[in-house]
C-alpha cells in the first residue's frame, strides 16, 4: 500500500477531505482520527492544524487527544500491525511464553517493528476470545487458539 | 441441505470462514449465525435433520465432505447438549439461532414484541416496568437500571441521549461482543425502549476498536433497522423519533468508565469526570444521558416481551434475573452460559466448565475482569450474586470468570494487575497514576526476597483504594491483595529456588 510509505506524505487536500466527511457529527474528533488512520495509517502532523481549525479547538488539544489513545499513532508503523493479547485469560493459556518467544524470534520488542519494516507488534488487552486463547489480531482479522507455530505462520503470512 | 455456521469472532478466529467458503462450493443452504456460546466447539456447524439442528464441531475444511455425507461424528441435537440445555436463555434467546441481520427472523423469534408493548405505555410506565424487573447494570457496578432511567426521565432538557457502553475491556468477558455479533437487534430494541422511557431521541453505541466483527454487524444492523422503519423519525412508524450511531473507541481501557466514555464520545481525552454531576443529569454534551452496558440494554426487550415479573422471578436475593456467565481462561468447556443468579462458583468452574483444559488442578479463578479479586478453591461455595461476592471480598463485575491451573504464578498476576493499571490510568489521580508504578516496583522487591515490601504493598493498596476517583485505581488492589493473601507461597521470595 502506497499510503504506508513515509515518502508519500498525504497532501492537504486529502486531509481536508477526510475532515469534512465528519464535521457534521456530534463529537467528531475520534471519527476523524480513525479516518486518518484508515486513510494514511497514521495521523499526519500536517493534519493537526486543519483539524484544530475545523473543530475550533487548539492544536494542543488535538495533540492531547491523539496521545491519549493507544490506537492513534503519529508516525507510520510497519506494513502490518499484529496485536498480541497480553490479558489474564490468555495468560492462563500461556500467552506470556508465546509472546516472549515470538518477540525474540522477530528480534523486536513490544511496540517495535521488524527490521524489514513488515510487522509492528503491539500488545492488546483482550480481544474477547478469552475461552479460546491465546489470541491475536492481524489488521482486522482475529485469530485464536494460538501456539508458537500458528502465530509465527500468521505473522509470516503477513510478510515478516 | 440446510447448514447453520457460526460467524462469531471466535468461530472466524478458528477458521469458520474457510469452512464457509468450502461449503459454498456445494449445494447447501448456508445460514451464518451468531454463536451458541459453546466456544470449545467453534467453528460450530449445525445441520438441520428432520427440523432439528444437530451440532458438529470444531469443524475444519477437511471435515466438509464427511459433514455433507452425514458420516461426521457430531454431538447430537444442539439444544440437548448439557452445557446448552441447562441454561436459562433470556437475553441470549436468539443468539446463535438466527441470522443476526434478518429482521424478519428476529420478529419471528419474539423480537420487537417488547418495543410494541413499550409503545403502548407512557414513559413513566416504561420506567416502572424496568424498575419492577429488578435489572441491575451488567457493566459492573450493579446499579438498578430502572432507577437510573427514572432520573433521566425526570430531568428537563431539550435533548436527552441513550449511550450504550460497549467498551467491554475486561479480560475474560465477551458477552457484549457475542450479543452484538449474534443478535444486534436486541440491543437496538433495548436502546429504543430506553429512549421511549426517558424521552431520548438519539442513541450512541461506544464500541471498542478491538471488536471489528461487532462493529461491522452493529453498523449493518442499524442500517437494516433504519431501512425497515424500526429506527428513524418514528419508531416502528407509530412511536416517537429514535435513531442511533455506532462510534468506535480507540484502545483505552479506562474509556469503559462511563464519564471517561462520555468525554471520549465528545472527542476529548478519556479522562474520568468527578461526580456529581451524574451523567443522568449532565452527560453527553452536558445533556441528561442514560449510560448502560450492552447486556443491560439487550435484556430490556425480553423483560418487556415476557413481563417484568417473569424476569424478576429468576435469581437470588437482590440479584434478579439471569446473568450471562463468561467462562474463560484455562477451562475445558469455555464460553457463554446464561443462568439465573445463585450458582456456587465451584459448580461453574468444576461442573459446567469441566475444570481446566490442561487437566491440572484449578489454582485460582479471577472473577469480574482485571479489577476483580482472585478466588481460591476453598471459596468455591460462594453463590454467584452481587452481594454474595462483595461479602466474600470480591465482585462479579461483568461476570467473566478466568480460570488458572496450578502452574499460575500469582505474584506475576499481581504484578500484571499493577502494570495494567499503570498503562491504562487516565492520569487524573496520583494514587492511581504513580501508585501503580510503585506497585510494580514493590512487587519486584518481594520477588527478589524483600519481605518487608509486603507491608509496603499493603499500604500502597490502601492508598489506592482510598484515594482513587474511579475503580481503575480503586479496585486494582482487589486482584493484588487477594493474590497475596490467598497464595502467600507465591510471595515468599527466592522464586528461582521454588521453580
Ligand atoms: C475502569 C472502568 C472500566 C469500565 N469498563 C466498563 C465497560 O467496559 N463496560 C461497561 O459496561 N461498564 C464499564 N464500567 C462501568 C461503567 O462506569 C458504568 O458503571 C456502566 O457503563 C453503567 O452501565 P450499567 O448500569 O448498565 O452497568 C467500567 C468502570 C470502570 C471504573
Ligand atoms: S483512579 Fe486512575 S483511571 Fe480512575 S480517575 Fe483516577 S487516575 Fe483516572
Ligand atoms: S484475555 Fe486474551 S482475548 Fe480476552
Amino acid at each position: 500500500m502506497q499510503a504506508n510509505s513515509p515518502a508519500s506524505a498525504p497532501d492537504l487536500g486529502a486531509i481536508q477531505e477526510v475532515i469534512e466527511a465528519y464535521t457534521h457529527l456530534e463529537g467528531p474528533l475520534l471519527p476523524i482520527l480513525h479516518a486518518m488512520m484508515e486513510a494514511f495509517d497514521h495521523v499526519p502532523e500536517d493534519a493537526v492544524q486543519p483539524i484544530a481549525d475545523a473543530l475550533n479547538i487548539g492544536r494542543a488539544e488535538v495533540h492531547g487527544v491523539i496521545s491519549f489513545y493507544h490506537d492513534f499513532r503519529t508516525l507510520p508503523a510497519g506494513r502490518h500491525i499484529v496485536k498480541i493479547c497480553r490479558a489474564e485469560a490468555c495468560q492462563a493459556l500461556g500467552a506470556n511464553g508465546l509472546a516472549d518467544a515470538v518477540l525474540t524470534r522477530l528480534g523486536t520488542s513490544w511496540h517495535g517493528t521488524t527490521p524489514n519494516g513488515a510487522v509492528t507488534i503491539e500488545p492488546v488487552y483482550c480481544l474477547g476470545l478469552c475461552a479460546n486463547g491465546p489470541a491475536a489480531m492481524i489488521g482486522d482479522k482475529v485469530v485464536g487458539a494460538l501456539d508458537e507455530a500458528k502465530l509465527e505462520r500468521v505473522i509470516s503470512e503477513a510478510g515478516a | 441441505m440446510k447448514i447453520y455456521l457460526s460467524q462469531d469472532a471466535v468461530a472466524r478466529a478458528l477458521g469458520a470462514d474457510e469452512v464457509a467458503a468450502e461449503l459454498a462450493r456445494h449445494d447447501v443452504e448456508l445460514i451464518r449465525v451468531g454463536s451458541r456460546g459453546m466456544t470449545w466447539l467453534e467453528p460450530l456447524a449445525e445441520v438441520e435433520i428432520d427440523g432439528v439442528r444437530h451440532a458438529f464441531g470444531p469443524v475444519t475444511v477437511s471435515d466438509v465432505p464427511a459433514l455433507l455425507a452425514g458420516t461426521l461424528d457430531g454431538h447430537g441435537p444442539t439444544e440437548e447438549i448439557p452445557f446448552f440445555a441447562n441454561q436459562t436463555r433470556l437475553t441470549f434467546q436468539r443468539c446463535g439461532v438466527i441470522d443476526p441481520l434478518d429482521l424478519d427472523a428476529y420478529r419471528a423469534h419474539g423480537g420487537l414484541t417488547g418495543l410494541e408493548r413499550a409503545l403502548d405505555m407512557d414513559g413513566l410506565g416504561v420506567v416502572e416496568e424496568a424498575k419492577a424487573s429488578g435489572l441491575r447494570g451488567r457493566g459492573g457496578a450493579g446499579f438498578p437500571t430502572g432507577i437510573k432511567w427514572e432520573t433521566v426521565a425526570k430531568a428537563e432538557a431539550d435533548q436527552k441521549y441513550i449511550v450504550c457502553n460497549a467498551d467491554e475491556g475486561d479480560s475474560g468477558t465477551f458477552a457484549d461482543r457475542m450479543i452484538m455479533e449474534g443478535d444486534p437487534f436486541s440491543l437496538i430494541e433495548g436502546m429504543a425502549i430506553a429512549g421511549v422511557g426517558v424521552g431520548a431521541t438519539k442513541g450512541y453505541v461506544y464500541l471498542r476498536s478491538e471488536y471489528p466483527d461487532a462493529i461491522r454487524v452493529m453498523k449493518a444492523a442499524v442500517e437494516v433497522a433504519r431501512a425497515n422503519g424500526l429506527l428513524g423519525a418514528s419508531l416502528l412508524g407509530k412511536g416517537p423519533a429514535f435513531d442511533m450511531e455506532i462510534r468506535v473507541g480507540a484502545g483505552a481501557y479506562v474509556c469503559g468508565e462511563e464519564t471517561s466514555l462520555l468525554n471520549s464520545l465528545e472527542g476529548k481525552r478519556g479522562v474520568v469526570r468527578a461526580k456529581p454531576p451524574l451523567p443522568a443529569l449532565e452527560g453527553f454534551l452536558g445533556k441528561p444521558t442514560v449510560v448502560n452496558n450492552v447486556i443491560s440494554l439487550a435484556t430490556i426487550p425480553v423483560i418487556f416481551e415476557k413481563g417484568a415479573a417473569h424476569y424478576a422471578n429468576f435469581g437470588l436475593g437482590r440479584s434478579k434475573g439471569t446473568i450471562p456467565l463468561q467462562i474463560a481462561g484455562n477451562v475445558k468447556y469455555g464460553g457463554l452460559y446464561e443462568i439465573a443468579f445463585g450458582l456456587p462458583l465451584g459448580e461453574i468452574v468444576n461442573d459446567i466448565a469441566g475444570g481446566t483444559r490442561s487437566g491440572q488442578p484449578v489454582k485460582a479463578v479471577q472473577v469480574g475482569g482485571p479489577l476483580g479479586a482472585y478466588f481460591a478453591p476453598h471459596q468455591f461455595d460462594t453463590p454467584f450474586g452481587y452481594e454474595e461476592f462483595d461479602g466474600a471480598g470480591g465482585l462479579i463485575g461483568h461476570a467473566g470468570l478466568t480460570v488458572f491451573d496450578d502452574t499460575a504464578d500469582m505474584l506475576g498476576m499481581a504484578r500484571f494487575a499493577m502494570e495494567f493499571c499503570a498503562v491504562e490510568s487516565c492520569g487524573k489521580c496520583t494514587p492511581c497514576r504513580i501508585g501503580a508504578v510503585r506497585g510494580v516496583e514493590t512487587i519486584d522487591r518481594i520477588a527478589a526476597g524483600d519481605m518487608a515490601a509486603k507491608e509496603l504493598l499493603t499500604d500502597l493498596c490502601e492508598t489506592m483504594t482510598d484515594g482513587s476517583l474511579c475503580a481503575l485505581g480503586g479496585f486494582t488492589p482487589y486482584p493484588v491483595m487477594s493474590a497475596m493473601t490467598l497464595f502467600p507461597e507465591d510471595f515468599a521470595g527466592a522464586r528461582e529456588a521454588a521453580e
